[in-house]
């Protein structure tokens, strides 16, 4: 028995030790919580304690970040990357279909987002349906499984448009859609007004569903035989929305339509909403802020196409003034290409609108957190959230900084310098497998010859 | 070829102890193979034994058979007896138009009345969600289709096929295959189980109409699986109570997704496979997943969640036409390396697999491929039994095939040698008994356009 107990210290102290990371001496930024040099102690994936002055437990694994910024992991609460599936874009109303469903944890966006500093993301359904799919919140925790990247516990949300690409119904002669041929084949609707109506009509019938399932329930409350209401997936996230468990991410650009979409989620009761894009937000800011709905913008991205004309770069700045909450998205599909330089994105509002530097950082941290409603876990640097956290070599606001360690739930997913170590054998065992098979099928030519 | 093949056959006449003509003959009451090496794939092989058939079944095996006298004996010296190799995925035996586009289905519920019969090109309707029932044929079965004067068949026997898993594969929901015999006079002699699964396919219509991404058919798989169920509930409700309950309108889509005894998945690397696994659990059916091309990624996941595989052996190439400036990633590189030793992983794993022929240009590359697995470490036994009884087991017919066992029916391949020896030739066949001599090898239908089979588990994204 004797020997037992130093066993029993000694592995516990290597658990405890192998548990404990310390970002030592950086200057942390919270965001919430003001800015400091200071350390941050990480024990089992959270944020254990955070400060200027904090004891770093025996045998914990340190990171010195001495010169070195840390901020916590970027959120972007619009993108649509990792998707093997993006748009379900031949009815108007797609909302039967998940692009959680069709996560890949293969695509190499993930890892490029993560060297990137973002942490954890909202991809999402495309834009072509009044009402699209539901989308998917997850982390950027590369080398897992699909499963093991989702954001579980991310409230779950659906995707809705407005405007040019709903109302895109095709054209009688193909000329727009190919295999579209007859007037039959066009797609309602053809306006903006009916894309209204596809709304509109869609909530009217989740909530003929709704009132059928309780009929029903009632019914057989009182012992009545009956067959339950036909099951339909296409309603039964619009209930969940009437019934506030589903978040609503509306693509949308100009004011009047905003205005019209507000209306509309008046009369349903719908709250909690995130405009995407908005980009005419900035004139219906008061609007928005009153009925406590949020907004995620671009910076200074548009004039893409009509409806993205009349846009300013104090968009986010005035929103925000007026009291809308703000987040910054990229809207990034394959490439995550905007997705790594969120920072400098956010940056942009200080140049464009005077905001500050933590109200510019919580547009890619905190707000995009608070939108997805996982604010109690991710978004800024607090002892007992998850210890998502970057470590930039400079002012994470420069044009200059470079990403140099994230971490995700306490684990470290990505390091520049390692990254750049390991390139010369991944280029070397690729050459020598190009080799390999090339040879392979040198040999096996004959057999494989073709009749000519 | 041309010059070669009398003379292989008369090396096959002149081992046979009864040499006079008759080319399907056998049709004898008792057949005997005597002196033959016997690989049974159920038990242990028998160095020297015979093979006793009895009205196109199984009647004895064993080194030791008494032979009546009446039987038609063939000499099996130097040649060894196999099972007869099932093509698990296949449309041997189906007409090749199957496969081609038919009219929409009616919305749910109702038979589509002049729709179907002026058919010619269809002015497809675009379908507008899931009650339109989209690429839906689950009423149409394979035993229904078999056309036993299909060419292929020649082809297949020759290589030693005896048996196919014959699917339907037009739509998405393309139907119920069935295991056939690959000879018989009558369609109906050839089906052995009409029932062997509902195959489903991720091929989106594009821009015709919901669904248009393998996300949309995933969403009306559960959709429609969901219908069935309420089907279902109505008709039993109905049933008990056919005064005070409406009478459900038949509907014969519905019918058959209830009628399904497993379904067939694609799914060509891990994550597929979790949509799948996925999905099939919501469908509360079980699931056997096609393609499987990284199998060696696979292969711990598919035991541990119990389910089968069918291999698609066309191992990935790089395309004859791809762009020489155009270099290959390291992931495709190594999916290249790697894929051939998927079936000793699914082996060494535990995982019950069989394999497809689907995309390969003849019958007998099904055994080049599995030699070149067995050069990265298969054991010839686990190729073996792939093609033979792991389908059978697959597809629930194991009691009457994949194995050379009394009560079997009688379908069997001698060869000269060893099956995965390039060298080695088929000298016959026997299908429920009767006797099939080999053809020239021909060149099958070429591979589709992505240079790949059908059945690749590859999802066609849009």
């Amino acid at each position: 028995m004797r020997p037992l107990i130093p066993l029993l210290v000694c592995s516990a102290a290597a658990l405890l030790a192998a548990d404990v990371t310390v970002i030592q001496n950086g200057t942390i930024h919270t965001v919430t919580k003001g800015t400091f040099k200071g350390s941050i102690v990480i024990r089992d994936g959270k944020i254990a304690e955070v400060g200027e002055k904090v004891m770093t437990p025996a045998g914990a694994r340190v990171v010195d970040a001495s010169g070195k910024h840390v901020i916590p992991g970027i959120i972007d609460a619009h993108t649509h990357i990792a998707l093997d599936s993006i748009n379900e874009s031949s009815v108007s109303v797609s909302s039967m279909v998940s692009v959680g469903e069709m996560l890949n944890p293969e695509s190499v966006s993930i890892y490029r987002a993560l060297a990137g500093g973002v942490t954890a993301c909202n991809s999402m359904h495309g834009s072509a349906n009044a009402i699209g799919g539901q989308n998917v919140v997850f982390k950027m925790r590369w080398g897992a499984d699909a499963r093991g990247l989702v954001f579980d516990k991310a409230k779950p949300s659906i995707k809705m448009a407005l405007g040019e690409n709903p109302k895109r119904q095709g054209s009688p002669q193909g000329l727009q859609i190919p295999g579209l041929q007859s007037p039959q084949n066009l797609r309602y609707p053809g306006t903006r007004l009916g894309v209204e109506d596809v709304i509109r009509d869609a909530f009217t019938r989740a909530r003929a569903y709704q009132r059928e399932w309780k009929d029903y329930e009632a019914r057989k409350a009182r012992g009545e035989k009956a067959l339950p209401p036909r099951r339909d997936l296409e309603l039964e996230p619009l209930v969940e929305v009437l019934e506030g468990k589903r978040l609503v991410h509306a693509h949308c650009y100009r004011a009047d339509e905003i205005l019209m979409l507000l209306r509309v989620f008046d009369d349903f009761n719908i709250r909690g909403v995130t405009f995407q894009h908005v980009l005419e937000g900035y004139k219906v800011a008061r609007e928005i802020a009153e009925r406590g709905h949020g907004a995620s913008t671009f910076s200074d991205w548009w004039s893409y196409k009509v409806e993205a004309y009349d846009a300013i770069p104090y968009n986010a700045a005035i929103m925000h003034r007026k009291g809308v909450l703000v987040s910054l998205n990229s809207d990034d599909a394959g490439g995550a290409e905007l997705m790594r330089r969120l920072n400098t994105e956010a940056a942009k509002v200080m140049k464009y609108g005077g905001l500050s530097e933590d109200e510019a950082l919580a547009m890619v941290t905190i707000n995009p957190a608070k939108q997805l409603q996982i604010d109690q876990w991710v978004g800024s640097i607090e002892a007992g959230k998850d210890a998502d956290l970057v470590i930039y070599d400079k002012h994470p606001l420069s044009i200059y900084a470079k990403v140099e360690k994230v971490f995700i739930d306490g684990r470290q997913y990505f390091d520049r310098d390692e990254d750049m170590s390991r390139r010369p054998k991944l280029e070397a065992e690729k050459e020598g497998l190009r080799r390999k098979l090339q040879d392979q099928q040198k040999q096996a030519m004959p057999q494989n010859r073709r009749p000519s | 070829m041309k010059k070669k093949f009398p003379a292989t056959m008369l090396a096959a006449l002149a081992a046979v102890l009864l040499a006079w003509l008759p080319a399907p003959a056998g049709s004898a009451a008792w057949t005997a193979i005597r002196d033959a090496r016997i690989v049974p794939v159920s038990g242990p092989v028998i160095e020297k034994g015979t093979v006793l058939l009895r009205d196109g079944v199984i009647a004895a095996v064993g080194a030791q058979v008494d032979v009546p006298a009446s039987a038609w004996v063939i000499d099996g010296t130097g040649l060894t007896v196999y099972p007869g190799l099932i093509d698990a995925m296949s449309t041997w035996g189906l007409p090749q138009a199957a496969a081609a586009a038919q009219p929409a289905a009616a919305r749910a519920g109702q038979q589509p009345p002049q729709q179907q019969a002026q058919a010619q090109q269809p002015a497809q309707a675009r379908s507008r969600g899931p009650l339109d029932r989209p690429g839906t044929f689950s009423w149409v079965k394979a035993a229904d289709l078999v056309q036993p004067d299909d060419a292929r068949l020649g082809q297949a026997r020759s290589s030693g096929f005896t048996t196919a898993v014959a699917f339907p594969r037009q739509g998405i929901v393309a139907g119920h295959g069935a295991v056939i015999n690959l000879g018989g006079k009558t369609a109906g002699e050839m089906v052995v189980a009409p029932e062997a699964g509902l195959w489903l396919a991720l091929r989106p219509s594009g821009y015709l109409g919901f669904p248009s991404t393998p996300m949309g058919i995933m969403a009306y798989f559960r959709q429609l699986w969901l219908d069935a169920e309420h089907y279902r509930q109505a008709l039993a409700l109905y049933a008990a109570d056919p005064v005070n309950i409406p009478r459900p309108p038949y509907d014969r889509a519905l019918e058959a997704i209830l009628g399904a005894k497993r379904v067939l998945l694609p799914a060509a690397d891990p994550v597929q496979m979790e949509r799948m696994l996925k999905l099939a659990a919501d469908l509360k059916t079980p699931a056997v997943l096609y393609g499987v091309v990284r199998g060696y990624e696979m292969a711990e996941r598919l035991k541990q969640s119990g389910t089968p595989a069918i291999l698609n052996v066309r191992w990935p190439s790089r395309d004859r036409d791809a762009d020489p400036e155009q270099p290959e990633s390291y992931r495709e590189l190594r999916i290249r390396d790697l894929a051939p030793t998927s079936p000793a992983a699914l082996a060494a794993a535990g995982v019950k697999f069989a394999v497809s022929s689907d995309g390969l240009e003849t019958p007998r590359a099904v055994l080049r491929a599995l030699k070149q697995s067995i050069d990265r470490g298969l054991k010839p036994e686990d190729a073996l039994r792939a093609l033979t009884l792991s389908a059978a087991e697959i597809f629930g017919v194991a009691d009457r095939l994949g194995s050379v066992e009394r009560g079997k029916i009688a379908n069997l391949v001698v060869a000269d040698g060893d099956l995965f020896d390039e060298k080695t030739k088929i000298r016959m066949v026997f299908i429920d008994g009767v006797r099939y001599l080999p053809e020239p090898e021909l060149p099958q239908a070429p591979p589709g356009p992505a240079g790949r089979g059908p059945t690749s588990g590859e999802w066609e994204e849009q």
